[in-house]
């Protein structure tokens, strides 16, 4: 999808984290994220999301490795790496007195930009929080706090938006919304790194996932690749005699052969109408192929969900 | 430099200053108020002139010294302790700014904030005393010197605490004793000459002495030496600020 030659506008290269009480959280991890795209960090409860993003955002320090963004040193060149970022994090952590329009103002003077009413404006009415700005923080929902903490990180123009986990807690309507704003963000050229537990919101935001278990990246794939693979089911047949080739009367079906020629393998899409088995199997019977045995196999991705999925709270 | 984010964070902290208007500046008038009516009329009455100055007016610089170290400690202590309490620091560390910039915003607050009220106890005292200050912008310097001196004092203590005992505990268990014992109310050379020698090993002497030349042109100490420690305790504050955020502790995990 996006050319080669292009820079990765956060490039993060054997990074390892381990907090004083001696648990390592991160374990090496490599990871580059392309300029304007979505990425979704899939990973379940402890995985490291949030270690591996307060690195990057400045709030935690690496142990050893390193991270660019926008080519910039992290830790060097700190002031150009973190003008680029704005971050919303995990908890939601507000100043209970202050109203939403200055606690939006402050957060734009901390990053050294000019006063600029009309861009907060903007941002809050994008947010539907215009009605609420001088209201003090205690005053608001969980919900409300959440986009206030959306328009914190938004009121500094960020190219680089991380938002860890900003769907928890939050009603279907409001996560419409998010994703809706998601998307306008990046059609304004803002990068944006989500961390979520859920593969189906992964699959409806993400340009790429990335998952990451016990501090470990285990896999970063294009989505729709992902969907397609994790879509996919294996059926092997153990044949009584080997085949030299794919007889071309079975041309039709995604047949390989596998074990010197002992073994076939039909692989499916277990979302589609229908498997094919049925036909396969008969379409076998009429080529005169005979089986001893079968048995299916799920990808080992689906294995990865299905132990994100069991590890969900 | 990023003056846009000391700015915030000057304005944010002092935002915080007027919303608490009343414990902020207040408090400190009446208590003020309270010492003069205790020390200056009840005991002022018995007690003779103290180097040739009314023991009312003798008292000022002590109780505005005393008043500006407390709130220094107490201000900036707060003003990052809360924030960590929170969490909201997250966005400061993530900003674009440098530890200089921070403390700049944050003890630059502090310190405005007690320097106000040590004005303030002086403008309340006049009420009180007749006065005159013999050298009004060594006072001023002095003022200023002070209250940003123990605000870094204060911004240490706010970052060592991991709770809210431990950030009392400082400026009740040290600070007050110290600002008691070290002149605020009579003269050392009134101690017997052995308490005299322990008293110089109290940095707040050196302080109040100081201070009390700015308005009587005389002092107990030095003026030199008063503003040698002066010195030297800010050096010891700066260079621990400069640990904290080289190391990154109770800051960063
Ligand atoms: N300050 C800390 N000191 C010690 N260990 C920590 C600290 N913060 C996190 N950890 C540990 O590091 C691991 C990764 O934590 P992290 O918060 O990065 O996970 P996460 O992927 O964000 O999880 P979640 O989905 O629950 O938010 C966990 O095992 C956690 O216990
Ligand atoms: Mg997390």
């Amino acid at each position: 999808m996006k050319p080669i030659s292009e820079k990765p506008i956060i490039d993060i290269r054997h990074l390892v984290k381990r907090y004083d009480t001696g648990f390592t959280a991160l374990k090496g991890v490599d990871l580059q994220i392309m300029p304007g795209e979505i990425f979704a960090l899939l990973g379940p409860n402890g995985a490291g999301k949030t270690t591996l993003i307060s690195i990057v955002c400045g709030t935690a320090r690496a142990t050893s490795g390193m991270v660019l963004a926008g080519g910039h040193d992290i830790v060097k060149d700190y002031r150009a790496a973190r003008a680029l970022i704005g971050l919303v994090p995990q908890e939601l952590t507000t100043d209970a007195f202050e109203t939403v329009w200055n606690t939006v103002s402050f957060s734009r003077g901390l990053f050294g930009k000019k006063r600029n009413p009309a861009l907060i404006e903007r941002i809050l009415r994008d947010l539907s929080l215009f009605d609420k700005k001088d209201s003090q923080l205690r005053q608001l929902s969980g919900g409300m706090k959440r986009r206030v903490m959306i328009a914190k990180a938004l009121s500094h123009e960020p190219r680089i938006l991380f938002l860890d986990e900003p769907t928890a807690g939050v009603d279907v309507e409001l996560r419409r919304d998010m994703w809706e704003m998601v998307r306008r963000l990046r059609e304004t050229g803002v990068t944006i790194i989500l961390t979520t537990h859920y593969i189906e919101e992964a699959e409806e935001m993400a340009d790429r996932v990335g998952v990451i278990r016990q501090g470990e990246i285990i896999l970063v794939e294009e989505t729709a690749e992902l969907m397609r693979k994790l879509g996919k089911k294996q059926l092997t047949l153990h044949l009584q005699q080997p085949l030299a080739a794919v007889p071309g009367t079975l041309a039709s079906f995604d047949l390989t052969l596998a074990d010197g020629g002992h073994a076939l393998v039909y692989t499916y899409d277990t979302k589609g109408e229908r498997t094919g088995i049925t036909a396969l199997l008969g379409a076998l019977g009429d080529a005169g192929i005979r089986f001893h045995d079968l048995q299916t196999d799920q990808s080992s991705l689906e294995d990865i969900f299905v132990d994100l999925v069991s590890t969900k709270p | 430099m990023n003056l846009h984010a000391v700015r915030a964070i000057y304005l944010f902290e002092m935002a915080r200053t007027w919303r608490t208007v009343m414990q902020s500046v207040i408090s400190p008038v009446i208590s003020t108020s309270l010492y003069f009516v205790v020390f200056g009329a009840a005991i002022g009455q018995h007690m003779n002139q103290i180097e040739g100055v009314e023991y009312g007016a003798f008292i000022v610089p002590g109780l505005m010294m005393l008043t500006l170290l407390m709130q220094s400690i107490s201000n900036a202590s707060f003003g990052i302790y809360f924030p960590r309490f929170t969490g909201t620091i997250y966005e400061v560390l993530s900003a674009p700014i440098s530890p200089f910039e921070i403390v700049a915003g944050y003890v630059g607050a502090a310190a405005s904030k007690s320097i106000m009220l040590g004005l303030i106890i002086l403008a309340t005292s006049t009420l009180f005393v007749p006065l005159s200050i013999a050298h009004p912008f060594a006072m001023l310097a002095f003022l200023v010197l002070t209250a940003v001196t123990f605000s870094l004092f204060g911004f240490i203590i706010g970052i060592w605490a991991d709770g809210f005992e431990k950030l009392q505990l400082v400026p009740l268990l040290i600070v007050t004793p110290l600002t008691f014992l070290g002149g605020s109310f009579y003269s050392i050379d009134m101690l017997p000459p052995f308490w005299r020698a322990v008293s110089l090993f109290n940095p707040v002497v050196y302080l109040v002495s100081a201070f009390r030349w700015s308005f009587f042109g005389q002092s107990e100490v030095s003026i030199g030496v008063s503003l040698g420690m002066t010195t030297l305790f800010l050096a010891l504050c700066l260079g621990g600020i400069a640990w904290i955020f080289r190391s990154g502790y109770r800051l960063k995990v």
